[in-house]
């Protein structure tokens, strides 16, 4: 492969909204096989940091390269292409309403591929096995799902081009703890049969124990890098508040508990 | 990226087991010459193969599960898998068998005794449909009263919201369009006058047709093309974010929420648009009398005049009311009706601009019968 071990590369990003700046001069790589985990308070942009990395926003200033291509100088074809190289799950899995599950996961592939038929079904079919759907749910539409099965339907749309880097965007909120835990267990095997590179937004201190290798702190408009054990060291107020909140607490004592 | 289009190539086919080697990139780029050459290498081999699979560049999940297929259905046997894909293809057989791949599939073909069972479906979808808007007719009326006795539960700030969205707002292509319509209405009838020698009585034409029928009509399908639309669209949104469920669980009545500031602002809109279409309409009448017929205006005023009563104004503005309740109420109706779906809202609002522009042409036929019976 040409693009190297990091398949993420954010060079002092700045981002505004409405005149307000959000991010200034952020830095970030993230290396193949990795999860990292962005978290910061409500309204910190950890969406839009997500939202402007994989182009649905553009950036005031700084670099953005994925796969070692910098996004801002490609042409609209070489774009779509990188496109189907990752996978976005949004918050309410953002699955069509009007299509099928089934449907919904095969519009990348015809999209991009146009495949038959028949191997659209099979393809359906596995995609919604591998993140633990039932065969029925192919042919029911999204508002017939719970919550945690939309998810789900919309992590196997992600997934259906077989990319390399996987985007989620809280993929736990809104989920009961049981589901909440399935679900990192789901990625935590995806990851390590299908070989992912995970960027994941999350609110959920559980996920982050759970899968994370490293966490990305956003606060004060920058982020702070490192792992869980570094990140609880850290002096600042919102960093202690956060891990050694009640939250924070009974979280890592789950986790000690639990080995 | 390039894919040399050779998947598989035979080795040894000599013996009982016949040897086949798997090259390539075993990914979902490639998946439909990957699907033909295994299904040709079931044709080819018939009986027991072996296939090594050490020469593989890439392989993802459907690369993974085409293999696996093929393997249950050729009863084949996997050699010399490399390390980096153990973990991929065991994951994805634990897929595969895990759920037999049986789907309900969804009948889309075409057949006569489908076709007459769909007809039979939409007309008594039709029928029930006029029953729906008949028993919400009653409950938007039994609203209204409720509303009217406890005028507390009024709401002046959405009501005159209404009122300025569906009213002023459709001033200027209300405005335009009656004026177009004056225009014609004029050029044609004085092209066929003329031929009687009674230019004159274009201007009656105008007076009578734009407003008895002409001008009430064109705003009534504006606006329900215009307004109508939007209730549908908007309340149907709001359903889709289930913030009708939200207005219930706070002890809020949708109807009298929602639907009672449209109905009631739309009643007192287009009257008010009627009215303006009527004088539009008779401008560009006018205009064009000039222009084309060298009647000045204040030979056309004078026409007018003569050629009307009061009542004939007052026949073709009794209409708008009614049309805008109709609107009003089919439009609020379908919205909420609307299913959580986007497709769902584009489909409701459709049925409820087609529902409610034959619905108003129906009612003005009736006033027309009415008037008729009552010699007016």
């Amino acid at each position: 492969m040409d693009e190297g071990d990091i398949l993420v590369r954010v060079r002092g990003l700045v981002t505004e909204i409405g005149g307000r700046v959000l991010h200034d001069g952020i830095d970030l790589e993230l290396k193949r096989g990795e999860v990292l985990g962005v978290v910061g308070g409500s309204g910190a942009g950890k969406s839009v940091l997500l939202r402007t990395i994989v182009g649905l926003m553009r950036p005031a200033a700084g670099t953005i390269e994925v796969f070692g291509q910098q996004m801002s100088r490609l042409s609209e074809g070489e774009r779509r292409k990188l496109e189907g190289r990752w996978g976005v799950l949004f918050q309410d899995g953002a699955l069509f309403s009007s299509l099928t599950v089934a449907e919904n996961i095969d519009v990348p592939l015809k999209e991009q591929f146009g495949l038959p038929h028949h191997l659209l079904v099979e393809i359906a079919q596995l995609k919604l096995s591998l993140v633990g759907l039932a065969a029925e749910t192919a042919a029911l539409y999204p508002a017939e799902l719970s919550g945690g099965m939309r998810k789900r339907a919309g992590l196997a749309r992600a997934l259906a081009l077989d990319p390399a880097l996987l985007f989620l965007d809280e993929p736990t909120a809104g989920l009961d703890p049981i589901s909440a835990g399935d679900f990192d267990q789901l990625i935590r095997d995806l990851k390590t049969s299908l070989g992912l590179t995970v960027f994941m937004v999350t609110h959920d201190l559980d996920s982050l124990l759970a899968i994370c290798d490293r966490v990305a702190v956003l606060i004060d408009k920058r982020l702070k890098i490192g792992t869980m054990a570094e990140l609880m060291r850290d002096p600042h107020p919102w960093l202690q508040a956060y891990f050694h909140g009640p939250r924070g607490r009974a979280a890592l004592a789950d986790k000690t508990g639990a080995g | 990226m390039a894919d040399s289009g050779v998947f598989i190539e035979p080795v040894d086919t000599g013996g009982r087991n016949k040897l086949f080697v798997a090259r390539g990139r075993w990914v979902v780029q490639s998946a439909m010459p990957l699907d033909k050459s295994l299904s040709d290498l079931g044709k080819l081999a018939g009986g027991g193969v072996r296939l090594d699979l050490g020469q593989i560049e890439a392989m993802d999940t459907v690369g993974a599960f085409l293999l696996l297929r093929a393997a249950q259905t050729l009863d084949a046997s996997v050699d010399n898998v490399p390390a980096r894909f153990a973990t991929l293809l065991e994951h994805v057989e634990k897929a595969v068998t895990k759920e037999p791949a049986h789907p309900r599939l969804r009948h889309r073909h075409f057949d006569v005794v489908g076709w007459l069972a769909h007809v039979g479906q939409v007309a008594f979808r039709v029928s029930a449909n006029a029953i729906e808007l008949l028993d919400f007719f009653g409950l938007v009326v039994a609203t209204s009263l409720r509303v009217l006795i406890h005028p507390s539960r009024f709401r002046p700030v959405a009501l005159l919201t209404q009122i300025q969205r569906n009213g002023w707002m459709a001033l200027p292509i209300v405005g335009l369009l009656a004026f177009l319509i004056g225009v014609v209405i004029a050029y044609q009838g004085a092209d066929q006058l003329k031929q009687f020698g009674a230019q004159i009585l274009t201007v009656n034409l105008l007076g009578v047709g734009i407003l008895r029928e002409l001008g009430v009509l064109i705003t009534a399908i504006i606006v329900a093309g215009r307004s109508g639309s939007a209730f549908t669209a908007e309340i149907g949104a709001m359903r889709v974010n289930e913030e009708v469920d939200a207005l219930e669980t706070l002890g809020l009545d949708p109807i009298e929420v929602l639907v009672i500031p449209r109905v009631f602002g739309l009643i007192i809109a287009l009257p008010l648009l009627t009215f303006f279409a009527n004088v539009m309409a008779i401008v560009g009448g006018g205009a064009m009398c000039w222009v084309a017929l060298d009647i000045a205006p204040p030979a056309f005023l004078e026409q007018l005049k003569s050629s009307f009563y009061v009542l004939t104004f007052w026949l073709g503005v009794i209409k708008a009311p009614f049309f805008a309740f109709v609107i009003a109420m089919v439009g609020c109706h379908a919205g909420l009706h609307v299913q959580r779906s986007a497709e769902s809202v584009g489909h409701f609002t459709t049925a409820s601009v087609v529902r409610s522009i034959f619905l108003v042409i129906v009612i003005d036929a009736a006033f027309s019968i009415i008037f008729a019976q009552l010699h007016i």
